[in-house]
């Protein structure tokens, strides 16, 4: 099964490493506006979410593409798109519920995370382990392990109450 | 490409405003940051301008590394002439404001002259405006910088700002960005005040193009590895600066009740695993934050647990914090150390300079130097927690005759105190000692008399000095990268070779400060982390500008030079206690009375230290009065400065 984009946003620190490696990675230039991972913030509570493409099943964007230019490629999990089709419409960037396509206004043309073909920059270098690439099936043991654990911490912080009284 | 980025001089008298690019010959000379804003300072204020005055400039300084890729490279210098000091103020922030500039298109901002109401300045894609303020005057720092995002409709804003301190012409007012992120110390928050500027603001979506992608993001990687592998960073990275604390703390480096000791007794309530617990409760379990592109993430997110300001989010506290609100005043309670921090960061005050201030307040009140009837009621006796909270208000506010006369700045404050109030203060060059206590340690009490901007840890404390690493380390690190043969010693205690570790690390904080990278990332608090070597190659790879380790420390021996042009010419002499490079006479006189064995009962030898400013002069290439020699000034290519090249 391939690999996904897991982004564990209490981790982030807000750093926004992950913008600037994704754009010099691409685009050989710093420049957070053509990011595929955006960390969005609230400052004034110190809260920080990096947002990226979740390389859907069913996505929007490809079934709203007018030129078939989106496609899912199955093995790399990945939702691509074919620029030599793209008519820069950017219905995608209309119908994205996570706002992840979007349109670059220097070079006019839409764009989205591309894995980095399997090896994502923004993972590689978010040392709080933020943005990880793992597969999909550990995504949810993780998160079961740590619902089990507020369970089990729950559980004996109760009985600790109870044996209070 | 980073080097096209400009400077704009805007003057708030006229509302001209222009734009400039830097020649590549003062980018070679200088590079940008600290370094090239002290150019700019000396060649744009007159001899002896008031600081208050439309004629002084406030210079915001992005390193040259600003907006590419290299890790902890958000660093902004803020330059002027000092309201606290009359001399050379710098202070630098890391934050996310000095990249955003780069991306609007500048590194550097000079504003001159004047508005006649509250404006700030909009930095927007290589365009420049000033906007009316008149709304957000008044408002607190971070309440300033939303309400610029709401007035310009962009969320993704980022402001240099001033708050209440600034407005109200405290002599130690901070410029601030984001949370708490300060670019302190010597008033330029007070400048950018008396000009009637609120704030620089910046948004920039262009590209910065990166000189050699592939490399810049490989070398990247080796960088963060090198600064992440640091035990200094990982402990950094989890307790914040207070780790600093506990360990200072312990063997008695410690400044408490202003200077009658050199430890804290019963801090356990500061130490920083307990203010990690704080954290950890209002916070959750990840509460640490990172300045743009850093992993080292050494700023803690806390909420105050308990009394009125309960639930109130702010950032810190730092090592500096618990140092001058609870180790100078001897009030070291956790709650307190919380509010403190969070009005200095709300007011846009330097927590070192107020604390500082405030601790020296309540000695000479125990001395009956201060006069009874002048208090306005505030018990200021050292361990009063709610003295120390008043304080800061009634002085960013200016209340009451005390709070007016210490909001001035200390000299000018034991000026109008009188009797022998000024021998109390622990300061160089008018500005208050960090909260450290150095009279165990003569390198760390060489560097507090000789940094340029005053008696300071950040322009050339030797910190691994207290590491007692053995010789051959020491030779390693400060052999490069010009070779060093003299003298140096592991010992804390000793005189020996100090000079020359202060001059190196003169150079090599000033290198990252030109650079725009943060003292983190080298040789401050870790003698692993990169510096000369590591700084050419990131250079390279970013900008294409190809320097080698040698032309660096070339850059920032004669960006140090400059600052100490410009100190020169503005009345520093060497022994002048006001103006001058020479320590407060309790350094000599007044032994530690608490601390490890060998720092209990310890003064710094006053011959022995004369000596060694004697050999870092000598190093630095100056002449005994502490003057610049003529031949220096040929070897660093500054014999036609002022130059005016910009």
């Amino acid at each position: 099964m391939a690999k996904v984009l897991y982004i564990d946003y209490q981790k982030c620190t807000g750093c926004r490493t992950c913008e600037q490696v994704c754009s010099v990675k691409h685009d050989g230039v710093v420049n957070p506006m053509r990011s595929r991972i955006k960390v969005m913030k609230w400052e004034a509570e110190g809260l920080y979410v990096p947002v990226s493409c979740q390389q859907c099943q069913d996505a929007p964007c490809m079934n709203v593409c007018p030129v078939k230019a989106i496609s899912r490629d199955d093995e790399m999990g990945c939702v691509e798109i074919d620029y030599d089709a793209c008519i820069g419409c950017r219905s995608c960037v209309i119908v994205c519920p996570f706002g992840a396509m979007s349109f670059n206004t220097i070079d006019r043309q839409v764009f989205k995370c591309d894995l980095c073909d399997g090896d994502p920059q923004c993972v590689r270098f978010c040392d709080v382990g933020a943005v990880q690439y793992v597969d999909a099936e550990e995504v949810a043991i993780d998160k079961k392990r740590h619902a089990a654990e507020r369970l089990s911490l729950a559980g004996k912080e109760s009985a600790a109450l109870l044996a209070q009284f | 490409m980073p080097l096209d980025r400009k400077l704009a001089i805007v003057d708030l008298t006229t509302g001209e405003i222009e734009k400039k690019t830097i020649p590549l010959e003062l980018r070679k000379k200088f590079l940008g940051g600290r370094g090239l804003a002290a150019y700019l300072l000396l060649n744009h204020t007159p001899k002896d301008v008031d600081p208050y005055g439309p004629d002084n400039v406030v210079i915001i300084s992005g390193g040259i590394l600003c907006g590419t890729l290299a890790s902890g490279t958000g660093r902004c210098d803020v330059m002027t002439k000092s309201t606290l000091t009359n001399l050379l103020a710098s202070g630098n922030f890391g934050g996310f404001f000095a990249p955003e500039l780069a991306h609007a298109g500048f590194h550097h901002i000079m504003v001159k002259g004047k508005a006649d109401h509250p404006v700030y300045i909009f930095c927007h894609n290589g365009e420049v405006e000033i906007r009316d303020a008149g709304d957000i005057w008044g408002l607190p720092v971070s309440d300033t910088q939303w309400a610029i995002r709401e007035d310009l409709g962009d969320e993704e804003v980022k402001s240099a700002v001033i708050g209440p301190a600034g407005e109200n012409l405290v002599a130690y007012a901070n410029v601030m960005t984001g949370i708490k992120n300060a670019a302190g110390r010597c008033g330029a928050g007070a400048v950018m005040g008396s000009k009637n500027l609120k704030a620089v603001a910046a948004r920039g979506t262009m590209d910065i193009k990166i000189a050699h992608p592939d490399e810049a993001l490989e070398f990247n990687k080796r960088f963060i590895d090198q600064i992440t592998s640091a035990k200094v960073n990982q402990t950094m990275g989890t307790l914040g600066t207070p780790f600093i604390w506990g360990a200072t703390n312990s063997w008695g480096g410690i400044r408490t009740r202003n200077f009658q000791y050199n430890q804290t007794e019963y801090a356990d309530d500061i130490e920083p695993e307990h203010l990690d617990e704080i954290a950890e409760e209002t916070c959750g379990e990840y509460h640490m934050t990172a300045c743009y592109g850093c992993q080292v993430h050494c700023r803690a997110q806390y909420r105050i647990p308990e009394g009125p300001y309960k639930g109130v989010y702010d950032e810190g506290p730092e090592y500096t914090s618990q140092g001058a609100f609870c180790g100078e005043t001897d009030t070291p309670r956790a709650t307190t150390l919380l509010v403190c921090n969070h009005l200095a960061d709300k007011y846009g005050v330097d927590n070192l300079e107020i604390g500082s201030i405030i601790s020296w307040a309540m000695e000479l009140n125990e001395m009956g130097i201060l006069p009874a009837d002048k208090l306005d009621g505030v018990d200021l006796r050292f361990g009063n927690d709610d003295a120390v909270i008043e304080m800061i208000d009634r002085i960013c506010f200016r209340q009451g005759w005390l709070g007016d006369t210490l909001a001035k700045g200390g000299i000018q404050a034991s000026d109008i105190i009188g009797k022998n109030s000024f021998d109390y203060m622990i300061q160089v060059k008018g500005m208050n000692n960090l909260h450290s206590d150095e009279r165990a340690t003569p390198a760390l009490a060489l560097n507090c008399a000789l940094a340029s901007r005053g008696s300071d840890h950040l322009r050339s404390r030797p910190a691994i000095d207290l590491y007692h690493l053995p010789e051959p380390v020491l030779r390693k690190i400060y052999s490069s990268p010009i070779p060093y043969d003299g003298p140096l010693s592991s010992e804390h205690t000793e005189y020996i070779g100090k000079p020359y570790q202060v001059f190196w690390h003169e150079n090599c904080y000033m290198a990252v400060d030109c650079l725009g990278i943060c003292k983190y990332h080298t040789t401050f608090l870790g003698a692993t982390l990169p510096n000369f070597e590591d700084w050419s190659k990131v250079l390279y790879y970013n900008t294409g500008l190809d320097m080698t380790p040698e032309e660096i420390w070339d850059v920032a021996r004669r960006s140090n030079m400059v600052e100490r042009m410009y100190q020169l010419r503005e009345g520093l002499t060497r022994d002048d206690l006001r103006k001058g490079d020479m320590l407060n006479h309790r350094y000599f006189d007044e032994p530690t009375r608490r601390g490890a064995p060998d720092v209990v009962g310890r003064v710094i030898d006053k011959k022995k230290f004369v000596k060694m400013i004697d050999e870092f002069y000598e190093h630095k290439g100056l002449d005994k009065e502490g003057n610049i020699k003529p031949e220096t000034l040929k070897e660093l290519d500054l014999e036609n400065e002022p130059s005016h090249l910009l």
